[in-house]
C-alpha cells in the first residue's frame, strides 16, 4: 500500500474537529431566526456527538475489534433523531398553519 | 485512514457546516448539510464504522434531508432572503461558540491522546467467535465483519432498547398523524 507510510490521525484530532462542528451548529442556533435552519443545526450538533462516540469505539478496541458499543450508540442517536425531525417539522408545519411565519422573532405568543 | 483524506473530509464537513449557517436561502441551507454530512460519513468509514457512515448517508444526507426540503418547499420560504442577521444574535452567536472552542482547545491540549491509532487483530479476534458462523469466516480471512458485529450486539446485548425505539416511532408516526390533521369538528 503506497499511503502505509503517512502517518494518521490521533483521538485528539477527532475530538477536535467534532467539537469544530458542534460550535458551527451552536453558532447556527443562536444566530439564525428560520426555525427550519435551527432545526438542521440541532442535527448537526447530534452529528457531531456521534463523531465523537465512534471515534471513542476506534480508539477503544476490544479483543482486537472496535469497541462496538460506542457505534450502538450511534446507531440509535440516528434512529431518534429521524423520530425527532419527523415530529418536529409536523410541529413546523401545524405552527406555519396557525401563524403564517417560522420567524422566531415573530413568534412571541409566550413573551411575558 | 491517512491524515491527508482525514482533513480534506473535515475540511468538506465544517465549509458545509458553515455554509448550513450563512447561506440566506434554506434550501441552500439544507444542500450544504447534505455535503456535510458525506464528510462525516467518509470520516466514520475511515474510523472502520462501515454500517454506521452508510446509515449517515441513508438516513441523515438521504432521508432527513429530503424531509427537510420538501417542508421547506411546501412552506414555500422565499421571502426572508433579503432580511439581514441581527448584529446582537451575530455577535452572540460567534463568542460564545468561540469561547466553547477555547475551552475544549484547553482541555484536550492537557490529555495525553496522542497515540496512533490501535491496529485491529482480526485473526486472533476470531478465537472468540464460533466456527460456523460468518463472522469467524470474515475474521479468518482479515475482513471487518462490522454489519454481522453491530446486528449481533444489537440482537443479543441491545434486545430491549430496540424494542424501545420500535414503540418510539410507532409514537412519532401517531404524533405526526395527529399533528399534521387538520382539527375540524
Amino acid at each position: 500500500m503506497p499511503f502505509d507510510s503517512l502517518p494518521t490521525p490521533t483521538l485528539n484530532e477527532y475530538l477536535m474537529i467534532s467539537g469544530l462542528l458542534f460550535a458551527i451548529g451552536l453558532a447556527g442556533v443562536i444566530i439564525r431566526r428560520n426555525i427550519i435552519v435551527i432545526f438542521m443545526c440541532l442535527e448537526m450538533m447530534l452529528a457531531a456527538a456521534s463523531l465523537t462516540l465512534v471515534a471513542f469505539s476506534r480508539f477503544h478496541t476490544v479483543d482486537g475489534l472496535p469497541d462496538y458499543d460506542g457505534q450502538m450508540l450511534v446507531f440509535f442517536v440516528i434512529t431518534v433523531a429521524a423520530a425527532e425531525v419527523a415530529v418536529g417539522l409536523a410541529i413546523i408545519v401545524s405552527l406555519y398553519r396557525a401563524r403564517q411565519t417560522i420567524q422566531t422573532d415573530e413568534l412571541t405568543s409566550l413573551r411575558g | 485512514m491517512p491524515s491527508p483524506l482525514f482533513y480534506i473530509f473535515a475540511a468538506i464537513m465544517l465549509i458545509g457546516g458553515t455554509m448550513v449557517v450563512f447561506m440566506r436561502n434554506p434550501v441552500s441551507s439544507a444542500l450544504s448539510m447534505v455535503l456535510s454530512f458525506l464528510g462525516l460519513a467518509a470520516l466514520f468509514v475511515g474510523l472502520d464504522a462501515y454500517l454506521i457512515g452508510i446509515l449517515q448517508i441513508l438516513v441523515y444526507a438521504g432521508a432527513i434531508m429530503v424531509l427537510f426540503i420538501f417542508i421547506i418547499m411546501l412552506l414555500d420560504l422565499k421571502a426572508e432572503e433579503n432580511t439581514s442577521f441581527r448584529p446582537a444574535a451575530l455577535a452572540a452567536g460567534i463568542v460564545i461558540p468561540l469561547m466553547l472552542v477555547f475551552q475544549l482547545t484547553g482541555v484536550i491540549n492537557n490529555q495525553d491522546n496522542l497515540h496512533d491509532i490501535p491496529a485491529l487483530e482480526l485473526e486472533q479476534a476470531a478465537a472468540n467467535f464460533d466456527k460456523d458462523t460468518m463472522i469467524h469466516k470474515r475474521l479468518k480471512d482479515g475482513r471487518l465483519p462490522d454489519t454481522h458485529l453491530l446486528g449481533k450486539k444489537l440482537y443479543t446485548d441491545y434486545n430491549f432498547p430496540l424494542q424501545m425505539v420500535a414503540v418510539l416511532l410507532l409514537v412519532a408516526t401517531i404524533g405526526c398523524v395527529s399533528l399534521s390533521r387538520k382539527n375540524s369538528k
